[in-house]
């Protein structure tokens, strides 16, 4: 088809093709965006927690009073003995936080004790022999905690574990030749010997705070028994976490009442737990995803109220054109050539621009780079809506007869 | 001229009402973009609010650094004080007013043993507090230096903790048991919730449940009721090996306040904690020149990052929404006048003037944009609803649709329609009468 009638058609239509190819350029900035922004909350959505997540819930336990950290250690080893005994559980352990928690410890890790700055941060979880059964966290090398290492410790004690258990990717951010095992390091200040290695086991929060260390977590062989309370990981065999998540409360409650477990947030699931860690990261992509369609659908409709308009002021030219011997098919792709000229310009400034919005967001907001396949998906999917948009007009106009050449406008 | 005015309505409606399909997709391309950006920017103007507009510019945090430039966060001094640090700044007493808090959770005994215990959340601070952020009392008030100075056992309790404890009755002189521990209660606040929390921003806390009960900070310390919000060590080390090492150590935890009501009182400030500093260094403490803060409420909320990244962004999308469904109501109405050429053409040729013709389309561009000001105002209504699927729901809890957003939406649709509406009008006056008759 030659182009060249067409581009001087549109010469004489330069508002219109203007505003349209404006409108495409600015819907294809925002739809290559607003995807990209969707795939990377979405992909986020489903990290793992290396936690058995279908079958595991958490349960914050707070205590009435101030009671010593004696008598915490005690309580919280009468409390675990009786969730582990409880029907339908299979382990139960206790720690200062958990997997998407939003908050917790974390702290630096230095390689030799003279050292200014940290090698890295990471998370710290507290744990006893039975921590990586209840979080079903695979044991990769080394060996798990021994019962008589685990000790209690208060709020403010300093924190100096001999041994600890570190995630594969703290083990190999700190020695990189894969042999952390048996290795000393030096956290919070103090010598302490890794004696096994984990899978994966996600950070306390995945929120940009935290996102330093990521999935750099470590277990220290310590029951945190202190006045303000803690968290009781339960993991239920399968198919029983509800009635576990039921019964442990009511258990915890019978064999020591002066305990707050809130009737609100007391007792989560981990479903739950991942719904609000990940809350605003869903809310995002559904926003995303609102605006892309609405946004799609408004440049579709002034395709089509536009393209419609010129059909309309054409018609005597159409059938003059009819009259002289082009066929319908003709008239049809003179209009769709028409769109997919005006579309191509629109989507090489949509580009741009696409280009230039996501360049400023990553230095406002921390975001990454714009991946070259979104600018194609998105081009295309502009050029195939505006084709589509495109056509009930067009298919209009072919069906213009030729006597309307001879009609008065 | 108004009976021209109900003319050109009558005109506009009736050329509105020739081409429905088109004047649908005007109105619609209005409403939503109307209503994405109203819905955003409602949630914009929720979280990023003055939370104390009427002091704002004279309340201040400082921040002392403690760290030293090879341990801070790119030079900055940490976001909160550590008890010496804090301590100090009471003692110097320096500003009109000033208070130091800390977030503490606290087991409250219900009076009848029937009840179970529950967990209140509060505040240990001085009694500044209440003055200085204009806290409003219900019954009572709150309590004076005597009480902070003598540690003594008393309490400030939420309208809300007070209706759950005593029925709502004026329980001041009442005692509440927390912690094992009796309080005489001097003070029931009103239902005060500033958002986001200004005061504690440091542990997180900007849209937290409101406050049940405060307490002196003073007894809290001595009491070793340990702090329920954060706690920042920072890599030096220097933290302590129990309780009293951590109070002496560096450990930062306290949020401090100083209210300073002029330029003077701020300079003298800034000079009184680059001062402490200085001797803070001189004592071998600090090895570093003073690298001090001294923020107001807004500058403190904008480094402390108040309003969410994900309100920025889609407060910038939903503006480039706005501004692609103008694009598109020009290329609408443009199409609309323009079919119009020969009508044009007619009247001017029979004396209308070229003001005529603009007054008559504004009137009709006017009219979409009424409607689609009431279309969006409708869609920001239920997008409203659906606020809390997307925004967190202490977020969207607080977005609210009220008589000032619905006149917002709607000046927003009728000012962006006429400004759509010019260059359409424009071009539809351009048109010259003789041409337009000749052509026919």
């Amino acid at each position: 088809m030659d182009i060249k009638p067409i581009l001087s058609a549109l010469r004489r239509h330069k508002a219109g093709t203007v505003l349209i190819a404006l409108q495409i350029a600015l819907t294809l900035a925002i739809v290559c965006n607003a995807l990209f922004i969707i795939h990377q909350r979405l992909s986020h959505l489903s990290e793992p927690t290396g936690v058995d997540e279908p079958n595991t819930f958490v349960i914050q336990n707070e205590w009435v009073g101030t009671p010593t950290s004696q008598r915490v250690d005690a309580m919280m080893q009468e409390d675990l003995r009786v969730l582990r005994l409880l029907p339908g559980v299979r382990d139960a352990t206790a720690s200062n936080s958990y997997p998407l928690r939003g908050g917790g410890w974390d702290d630096g890790i230095k390689l030799k004790p003279d050292q200014v700055k940290d090698t890295t941060g990471s998370a710290v979880y507290f744990g006893d022999e039975h921590f990586l059964d209840t979080l079903d966290l695979k044991l990769i090398a080394g060996r798990n905690f021994r019962p008589e290492e685990i000790t209690a410790m208060d709020v403010r004690d300093k924190l100096a574990p001999p041994v600890m258990i570190v995630t594969k990717p703290l083990a190999d951010k700190l020695f990189p030749d894969g042999d952390a095992v048996g290795k000393t390091i030096y956290f919070v200040g103090n010598p302490t010997t890794i004696v096994g290695e984990v899978e994966l086991m996600q950070s306390q929060s995945v929120e940009r705070w935290a996102s330093a260390f990521a999935w750099r977590s470590l277990i220290v062989p310590k029951r945190l028994a202190i006045s303000l309370g803690g968290f009781y990981i339960v993991r239920a065999q399968p198919g029983q976490l509800n009635a576990v998540m039921r019964s442990a409360p009511a258990a915890l409650f019978k064999s020591n009442p002066r305990r707050v477990i809130s009737d609100e947030d007391g007792v989560l699931s981990y479903a739950q737990i991942r719904d609000k860690a990940y809350e605003s990261d869903r809310g995002m992509a559904i926003l995303m995803g609102v605006i892309c369609l609405v946004l799609l659908a408004i440049t579709a409709a002034g395709i089509v109220g536009l393209t419609s308009f010129w059909v309309g002021q054409r018609r005597k030219q159409i059938g003059v054109r009819r009259a002289l011997g082009a066929t319908r098919q003709d008239i049809l792709h003179y209009f769709m050539t028409e769109n997919l000229l005006i579309s191509c310009g629109g989507a090489l400034m949509g580009a741009v621009l696409a280009i230039a919005i996501n360049l400023w967001m990553v230095t406002r907001f921390e975001m990454h780079r714009l991946s070259l396949a979104y600018l194609v998906a998105g081009v295309t999917i502009l050029l195939l809506l505006g084709q589509g948009a495109v056509l009930a007009p067009a298919l209009r106009a072919s069906r213009v007869p030729p006597v309307e050449a001879t009609r008065s406008v | 001229m108004s009976g021209m005015f109900v003319h050109n309505l009558r005109l506009g409606a009736a050329s509105l009402r020739r081409n429905v399909l088109l004047t649908a997709l005007m109105i619609m391309s209005i409403g939503f973009g109307v209503a994405a950006s109203m819905v955003t920017f409602a949630v914009f103007r929720a979280v990023s609010g003055d939370p104390i507009p009427q002091k704002s510019s004279q309340l201040f945090v400082p921040q002392i650094d403690n760290r030293g430039p090879q341990y801070n966060r790119r030079g900055e001094p940490p976001d909160a004080l550590n008890y010496t640090d804090a301590m100090a700044l009471m003692r110097a007493h320096k500003a009109p007013h000033q208070t130091m808090l800390y977030p503490v959770g606290m087991s409250v005994m219900p009076a009848d043993a029937q009840h179970m215990p529950f967990k209140a959340s509060g505040y240990a601070t001085y009694g500044d507090f209440f003055s200085m952020f204009e806290v409003p009392f219900q019954y009572g008030s709150g309590w004076g230096s005597e009480q902070d100075e003598g540690r003594t056992p008393v309490a400030v309790i939420s309208r809300s903790l007070n209706q759950k404890l005593f029925g709502g009755a004026n329980s001041v002189g009442r005692e509440i048991v927390m912690d094992d521990h009796p309080y005489r209660i001097v003070g029931v606040t009103e239902n005060w919730d500033p958002k986001p929390r200004f005061y504690d921003m440091f542990s997180g806390n900007a849209y937290a449940n409101p406050v049940q009960v405060y307490i002196p900070f003073t007894l809290a310390v001595q009491l070793k009721i340990d702090t329920y919000g954060n706690n920042n060590c920072g890599s030096d080390g220097k933290r302590g090996d129990d309780h009293e090492g951590w109070l002496r150590g560096e450990c930062v935890w306290v949020s401090p306040w100083v209210e300073l009501n002029t330029a003077e009182q701020v300079q003298a400030y800034r000079q009184f904690l680059d001062g402490y500093a200085k001797e803070q260094r001189d004592a071998g403490r600090f090895s570093w020149a003073p690298n001090n803060r001294l923020r107001n409420v807004h500058e403190w909320l904008d480094y402390e990052g108040a309003v969410p990244p994900e309100s920025r962004i889609s407060l910038t999308l939903a503006l480039g929404f706005l501004v692609i469904c103008l694009v598109n109501t020009i290329g609408l109405l443009l199409a609309k006048f323009m079919r119009r050429a020969p009508e044009i053409g007619v009247r001017r040729a029979l004396g209308a003037s070229r003001a005529d013709i603009y007054r008559q389309f504004l009137a009709e561009a006017g009219m979409v944009g009424v409607a689609g000001g009431t279309l969006g105002v409708l869609l920001t209504a239920i997008g409203m609803l659906g606020v809390g699927l997307v925004f967190e729901p202490h977020i969207a809890r607080l977005a609210r649709l009220d008589a000032s957003l619905v006149l917002l939406a709607l000046s927003v649709a009728i000012a962006s329609t006429v400004l759509a509406a010019f260059y359409p009008t424009w071009r539809a006056a351009q048109v010259q009468p003789a041409w337009q008759l000749k052509s026919n």
